[in-house]
């Protein structure tokens, strides 16, 4: 196992390199500058941000030492702040959205997607296979204003907007129920119906009916027979989830106003921010061959079907 | 396995409900004495030094943090003492003098000096750290030269240490202006030796503006910052008029999306809309009419021709399109927020000024000039493209104008949208034909709009040029006689109304929503509000 983890991890060398590379240089094609603004700068103004910035060194030099030095560049948008500043910063927030969003997303998906392929096509099946249908379909940027809608501004319980307490740094606030509820259901949606084609896959397999012949209950057998098979699906679509789920939400940051990650993704692109667009997608390209790695040796700890080998 | 990440979860969610509602309004009653305003600004603050900064949100932080010579009055922005607790004007309006009050302070408690004044205009002008709007010092004398490196002694350029409390400022021309324009950020003060502690004068991001570091003279403190949230300043003990500053606390929260500030402040965590959304204007007309505000703004609503490239070099093109755009539709029933048509560039009252030069709109006579420039009827029109930024107002903007040149000239324009940057590229480039634009102004004068369109302007961007036009602004630029000085400005914008390199179509007006108890906050067409003077009544506050 050591062996091929260590295998995995050479192979994410060259993977990173090309993301790095990729990024840097569409960055660059892109028309227009971190400089351009409404008000035109004139020609000496320019030249001497350039100056400041590097951007006068050629492209292959400017590459390299975005490539070693990161996390200590200045971001182009917010010079006070380096890559590293904003990365650390950010992070922790959109970590904790999505860790609590996961934790929902898994818990009602689960449940849902089991209870459906308790009876397949009856009640059981219909009812919560339709209403994760309804959450896959319902993107987060209506559902995020419905429920702000129904719990801020009619019934006055949460927050509507903010972190961590609108005013202060609270650990557990009211204000992140609503954000990891709307990031959460639309996973919890794919969770279920995941969770039910695995769980029906699996219940009519030879051994389940081994073990019901055997005279197990019908609680064992779901649980501890069938679920661990059952599960495979949503384990693997859990990788890159989570990672997207850390990683930050650009929409629900919108929508929230949440001081995370998420909305870097999406911004420093615009503003042609160019250490910070290549800080963010490696950070998150990261993230994503991490827990890639981990699903795997997850997937076969679970299934004895598969074995270590790449 | 599964059992424990099912057990994980639920002990996760345990706190969340258990916590529940609650913990956001607890905060907010422990605070019920002090007096915070709670606002949003729009886009989080790029920095706050205010020789690296140019935006609008940077604007409003820093006129809390820093104070320059002048303030101004919180009614109608006219210049009141600031540091400068009196100035004096030379006969020939070139000199000014400023008295700077011995109690002016820094917050960490050295006394404001001329010599900060002095050494800040340097700083801001070394071609090295490249302000983007050092321009905004070039009346001073000298400082254009220096600033492009042309002038390398800065003791040649217009500002004099007379003694600590005593600055000279000697201007190129006479300046009427002069005192309004020094209410921009970019004649602020830094701490200069704070400013060298980290990384020297001329390095932006250094460091000295975070909360830990940062100095400055303003009726507030920075007191925390947190990126990407909000940005706290607190009442400053050291600042020479501290008994006048009402609040305690000002929280400026980095909110864009509109729908996001209504929603803060309809849940009462923020005390304003910065933008109301152009769809809930009615809405708000009915229901919450006391929080409603509509204002006037500073801005000009335009569209740039590029009359180097076919059809639009022809100056009669330029004014049939100019003519066939019914303004007063499209106020009316696009923008909606009670924005004013303009048949003219300049916003109207600014220094006294409003603009005689007005084009007609007049399809008739369109159509007439359309004909003589060789296309009647719009047959044989050349295709044209309208660019505008990638935004749902300025799309519906131009469908409504490309309808009204349909239907009025029989001619097809093709709109192209593009993202900021790109845009905003192809603009500098002078790649399109006709292209969406806005114009804010610097200062209440109308030079802000119109030296914009000389030749040398880097704001022109449309390839024309006048010398007679040239020659006028050059000349307003040296006249004393206010009078005559605006009236060199009217024959300068009637040559702009004639030759129509742009095409104005409204002057815009600030829409946004204000908390009722948020006292004391005037109106003005600059949209400043010097903090010292907001308060907030607690009482209103609670209801």
């Amino acid at each position: 196992m050591l062996k091929f983890i260590f295998r995995r991890i050479l192979e994410t060398v060259p993977v990173l390199l090309c993301v790095a590379a990729m990024t840097f240089f569409m960055c660059r094609l892109a028309p227009g500058g971190p400089f351009d603004d409404d008000k035109q700068v004139t020609p000496e103004v320019r030249e001497q941000l350039n100056k400041q910035f590097n951007l006068d060194k050629p492209l292959y030099a400017q590459f390299y030492q975005y490539l070693v030095n990161l996390p200590n560049l200045q971001s182009f948008k917010y010079p006070s702040r380096t890559v590293g500043d904003i990365i650390s910063q950010k992070f922790p927030v959109s970590a904790k959205l999505g860790f609590l969003a996961m934790c929902i997303a898994l818990s009602i998906g689960i449940m849902f997607g089991v209870i459906a392929s308790l009876r397949p096509n009856s009640y059981i099946d219909y009812i919560p296979s339709s209403l994760a249908m309804i959450g896959i379909c319902l993107p987060t940027f209506v559902m995020g204003p419905i429920l702000i809608y129904i719990f801020s501004l009619k019934l006055k319980w949460l927050p509507a907007t903010g972190w961590g307490g609108f005013d202060g740094d609270i650990f557990f606030a009211s204000d992140m129920i609503l954000p990891s509820l709307t990031l959460g259901l639309f996973y919890a949606a794919y969770i279920s119906r995941l969770t039910r084609g695995g769980m029906l896959d699996i219940l009519t397999q030879d051994y389940i009916r081994t073990a019901k012949a055997k005279g197990a209950s019908a609680p064992r057998i779901l649980l501890k027979h069938a679920l661990r098979g059952g599960l495979l699906p949503v384990i693997s679509f859990m990788g890159p989830a989570v990672a997207g789920l850390i990683a930050g939400s650009f929409v629900i940051e919108t929508i929230f106003n949440i001081p995370g990650l998420g909305q870097d993704f999406v911004k420093s692109a615009f503003n042609r921010d160019y250490t910070l667009v290549l800080g963010v997608v490696m950070f998150y390209a990261t993230l994503i061959v991490t827990l890639n790695l981990i699903v795997d040796i997850l997937q076969v700890s679970l299934n004895p079907k598969l074995k270590f080998q790449s | 396995m599964i059992y424990r990440m099912i057990a994980r979860a639920s002990i996760c969610l345990m706190p969340l409900i258990l916590v529940g509602c609650g913990s956001g309004e607890k905060s907010e009653t422990s605070n019920e004495a002090l007096k915070i305003l709670k606002i949003t600004v729009g886009a989080e603050p790029e920095d706050i030094d205010p020789h690296v900064v140019t935006g609008v949100p940077e604007h409003h932080i820093i006129a809390a943090l820093t104070e320059g010579l002048v303030a101004e009055d919180p009614v109608d922005l006219h210049p009141v003492p600031g540091v400068a607790e009196k100035w004096e004007v030379s006969e020939d309006g070139k000199v000014y003098t400023f008295q700077i009050r011995e109690n002016a302070k820094w917050s960490n408690g050295d006394p404001v000096t001329s010599t900060d004044f002095a050494e800040s205009y340097k700083r801001i002008l070394t071609p090295a750290l490249a302000s983007k709007y050092a321009y905004m010092l070039f009346v001073m004398e000298g400082a254009e030269d220096y600033s492009t490196g042309k002038l390398k002694d800065f003791s040649k350029v217009g500002v004099k240490v007379i003694n600590k409390q005593t600055l000279q400022i000697k201007l190129n021309a006479p300046t009427p202006y002069f005192l309004s324009l020094l209410n921009h950020y970019t004649w602020f003060p830094v701490h200069i030796s704070t400013v060298k502690k980290y990384d020297g004068l001329t390095k932006r991001g250094s460091g000295w503006t975070k909360p830990e570091n940062f100095v400055g003279n303003g009726a507030f403190n920075l007191k925390s910052w947190t990126l990407g949230r909000k940005l706290v300043v607190e009442k400053s003990p050291t600042y020479w008029d501290a008994k006048s500053t009402k609040l305690d606390e000002i929280h400026f929260f980095a909110i864009e999306l509109e729908t996001t500030q209504e929603n803060a402040f309809r849940a009462g965590q923020l005390h304003n809309i910065y933008n109301l959304h152009i769809d809930k204007v009615a809405t708000y007309k009915k229901e919450h009419a006391d929080e409603l505000r509509i204002k006037p703004h500073l801005a000009s609503y335009f569209y740039r021709f590029n009359v180097n490239k076919k059809p639009c070099d022809d100056v009669r093109i330029r004014q049939a399109l100019t003519m066939a755009i019914d303004r007063e539709s499209i106020v009316k029933n696009v923008t909606k927020g009670e924005q004013m048509a303009s048949t003219f560039f300049t916003p109207p009252g600014v220094g006294g000024y409003t603009a005689r030069a007005r084009f007609k709109e007049d399809v008739g006579e369109a159509q007439k000039l359309l004909a003589q420039a060789g296309y009647p009827n719009g047959e044989g029109f050349p295709s044209l493209e309208l660019l505008y930024n990638t935004t749902e107002g300025h799309r519906i903007i131009a469908e409504a104008i490309q309808q009204m040149w349909k239907k009025n000239l029989n001619i097809n324009v093709t709109l192209q949208n593009q993202e900021w940057k790109v845009y905003l590229d192809r603009q500098r480039q002078m790649d399109y034909q006709i292209s969406r634009a806005g114009w804010t102004g610097d200062y209440p004068d109308p030079n802000t709009f119109l030296d914009m369109w000389t030749s040398w302007s880097q704001q022109n961007q449309t390839g024309w040029s006048d010398t007679k036009y040239d020659a006028l602004i050059r000349k307003a630029a040296i006249t004393k006689d206010p009078d005559t000085r605006l009236e060199v400005f009217q024959e300068a914008e009637e040559i702009l109304m004639d030759q129509l390199p742009i095409i104005p179509i409204y002057i815009y007006t600030r829409v946004y929503a204000l908390h009722p108890a948020v006292k004391n906050w005037h109106a003005n067409v600059l949209d400043h509000h010097p903090w010292k003077h907001i308060d907030l009544d607690l009482n209103l506050l609670k209801k």
